[in-house]
């Protein structure tokens, strides 16, 4: 169990009545919600609950029609997807979103593009100040490949890796751009139980070693439960539940919604 | 020899991030270099340099091109020759209007135009992509050849259209041999090619394929969408206009717009394909084997004791050039590059399998 309250700082991100409608079907209404800095929150709920839709509106791929973000105490209206990137927010998918045809290597290293300064005629003569900057980039990504134990597939193009790697993987081409507030959408789905067991040891690390602020959607709850500070459940669009671990499982609501339909 | 990396311990990030981290690559490179600048020169026909080489080059160079936008970003087009189109005016308008400037600065700078102009037909891919664009960018292949044929300025008001291309001249000689016009044309190939390289291993190119493979990732991790893109479109553009400049001016000998129909588009297009999208290499191979074909078919007639026949070559041609865009299409999408590579991986372990 995790100890709450001990890290957990200001408030990073915070969320104010977000309605985001798709034609007639509302995937979030009236949703508010909290973020505080360096805590673990997960967000869970249902098929359909709008979670995955909760992830794209924090970091600028959907644009809500209702409701207003503000990121480290800052406003933001329609904000782009790269924009939220140069903010500090990375993510994963749920649907695994790496870049098929490149290696392990490069997709990590394309994660630091926030952080390369060169222009494309640097590069091209690839001298000077582009080859350095390629090659303390290389060393970072390298200290990231070390820390996900991912060293012998480097080289090998993501395409051919089995499932549970490719999603170590995008958590390190999330993990490149050095991020403040890190969004996992369902990081352990489909996993095997030692899988599971490894990806919750690297997102604790994360957190723990770096200070990353991370909101990970989840279905297991037991995973749920030992590794988040908070918990923010969703059903149907609306939010019905927010709390510890212990409050959120006692909350009859949610019990009803969630827990009493085993998944 | 063997071809094998056992004992090349690499001492740092570095080595390898070099172009060919493996000893025999480097050599190989080192050998085939020599051999394309001391020995063809020497050894080579006028025929062979003039007709073979010299097009096989300059198409190269418009197939990296059309690899950097397709292969590498993604971006489908069939409008590349329009872009050459662009580039050969330009060169010889720069040439004719600025006589002052060197030869090669002309080409430059007929890449610079070509840019400009792949930005403003790259413009659409922001909104449609795949099959749309492909369209649009064929409605770019039309109405550049249309206009550079209808407006008499480009062409300096020439009565037919096809204009002469001026002399060439280099350091206060005139190169008038196949030999000289070969190595110039293999220099600037072999340059850009490197540049290309460059780009493609570095930042840029993987912001390119990031786009290509995955867009919305790509975003999310902080790529500008059409920052990109235009860059894709506008390097692509250049590297076309380039070549298009070097087809008029050091291969035909004349501008003409007619030199750069939607054909020529597509055969760029099928040498990327079959030599390999995504692969500067494949862009030398594709080209190679394009250039080459013709040939070996006239070469394998002549064994059977008839010279075929123009129209039955060039039927011959067609068919084979269907069949094996589909045959790489559907089972080997990264061309000969990709079998090349193969190739090497297998004799890095042989004798041992695995
Ligand atoms: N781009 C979209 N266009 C149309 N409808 C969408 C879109 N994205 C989400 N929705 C709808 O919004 C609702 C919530 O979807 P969302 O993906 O956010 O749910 P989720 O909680 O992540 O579910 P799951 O557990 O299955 O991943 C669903 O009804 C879905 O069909
Ligand atoms: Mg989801």
């Amino acid at each position: 169990m995790a100890i709450t309250g001990r890290r957990v700082g200001e408030t990073l991100l915070k969320v104010e009545n977000i309605t985001m409608r798709f034609g007639g079907v509302k995937a979030l209404t009236d949703i508010s919600l909290e973020v505080k800095q360096h805590e673990i929150l997960a967000i869970i709920g249902p098929n359909g609950a709008g979670k995955s839709s909760m992830l794209n509106v924090i970091n600028g791929v959907y644009h809500p029609q209702e409701g207003k973000i503000t990121y480290k105490g800052e406003v933001r209206s329609k904000m782009q997807a790269h924009q939220a990137a140069a903010q500090g927010i990375a993510r994963t998918f749920q649907n695994i979103a790496l870049f098929k045809g490149m290696s392990v290597l490069d997709n990590i290293m394309t994660g630091r593009n926030l952080k390369m300064k060169t222009n494309f005629l640097q590069q091209a003569f690839y001298w000077g100040a582009a080859l350095r900057e390629e090659l303390e980039h290389r060393a970072k990504v390298e200290e990231i490949i070390d820390f996900l134990r991912i060293e012998s597939i480097r080289k090998t193009p993501v395409g051919r890796l089995p499932y549970g790697l490719q999603k170590r993987v995008e958590l390190g081409r999330a993990l490149a751009a050095e991020p403040e507030l890190l969004l996992l959408d369902e990081p352990m789905a489909g996993m095997n139980v030692e899988e599971k067991e490894d990806m919750c040891r690297f997102i604790l690390d994360v957190n723990d070693e770096f200070g990353t602020t991370i909101v990970l959607i989840e279905h297991d709850m037991g995973v749920v439960m030992d590794i988040s500070d908070r918990v923010v459940v969703l059903d149907y669009g609306r939010k019905i539940g927010d709390g510890t671990p212990s409050e959120v499982r006692g909350n009859e609501e949610v019990i009803k919604a969630y827990l009493g339909t085993s998944h | 020899m063997f071809y094998r990396e056992c004992g090349q311990f690499k001492s740092g990030y570095a080595a390898d991030q070099a172009i060919f981290p493996i000893l025999q690559d480097k050599i190989a490179m080192g050998v085939l270099l020599a051999v394309a600048f001391i020995v063809v020169p020497l050894v080579a026909t006028e025929y062979w340099l003039g007709s073979i080489l010299i097009p096989f080059l300059i198409l190269s160079l418009a197939a990296i091109g059309l690899n950097i936008l397709t292969g590498y970003a993604g971006q489908l087009s069939l409008g590349s020759a329009a872009f050459m189109a662009v580039g050969a005016f330009a060169a010889y308008n720069f040439a004719l209007r600025l006589p002052m400037l060197p030869l090669v600065v002309d080409f430059i700078l007929a890449g610079v135009v070509a840019a400009a102009v792949g930005i403003l037909f790259g413009l659409p891919s922001l909104r449609i992509k795949g099959f749309y664009l492909a369209v649009a960018t064929l409605a770019a292949q039309f109405f550049i050849t249309w206009g550079l044929t209808r407006f008499g300025w480009f062409s300096n008001n020439s009565a037919s259209g096809v204009i002469t291309a001026p002399r060439i001249m280099m350091f206060g000689y005139e190169l008038t041999s196949a030999s000289s016009r070969y190595l110039l044309t293999l220099s600037i190939v072999a340059v850009f090619a490197l540049l290309a390289k460059n780009m493609v291993r570095s930042q840029i190119g993987r912001a390119w394929m990031a786009i290509r493979d995955m867009d919305i990732a790509a975003e999310v991790i902080g790529i500008k969408m059409l920052q990109t893109k235009l860059l894709a479109f506008a390097v692509s553009s250049f590297y076309c206009g380039v070549a298009g400049a070097l087809w008029a001016f050091l291969y035909l000998g004349t501008v003409d717009a007619q030199a750069f129909d939607l054909n020529r588009s597509f055969e760029i297009l099928f040498m990327i394909i079959i030599g390999g999208v995504g692969s500067i290499l494949g862009s030398f191979l594709g080209a190679a084997f394009i250039v080459l074909l013709p040939i070996f078919l006239n070469v394998v007639a002549g064994l059977f004791g008839s010279s075929l026949h123009a129209d039955t070559a060039s039927h011959f041609e067609v068919m084979i050039f269907g069949a094996l865009i589909i045959f790489f299409l559907i089972v080997e999408p990264h061309g000969l590059a990709r079998l090349w590579q193969i190739t090497k991986e297998k004799l890095r372990l042989w004798p041992f399998p695995h």
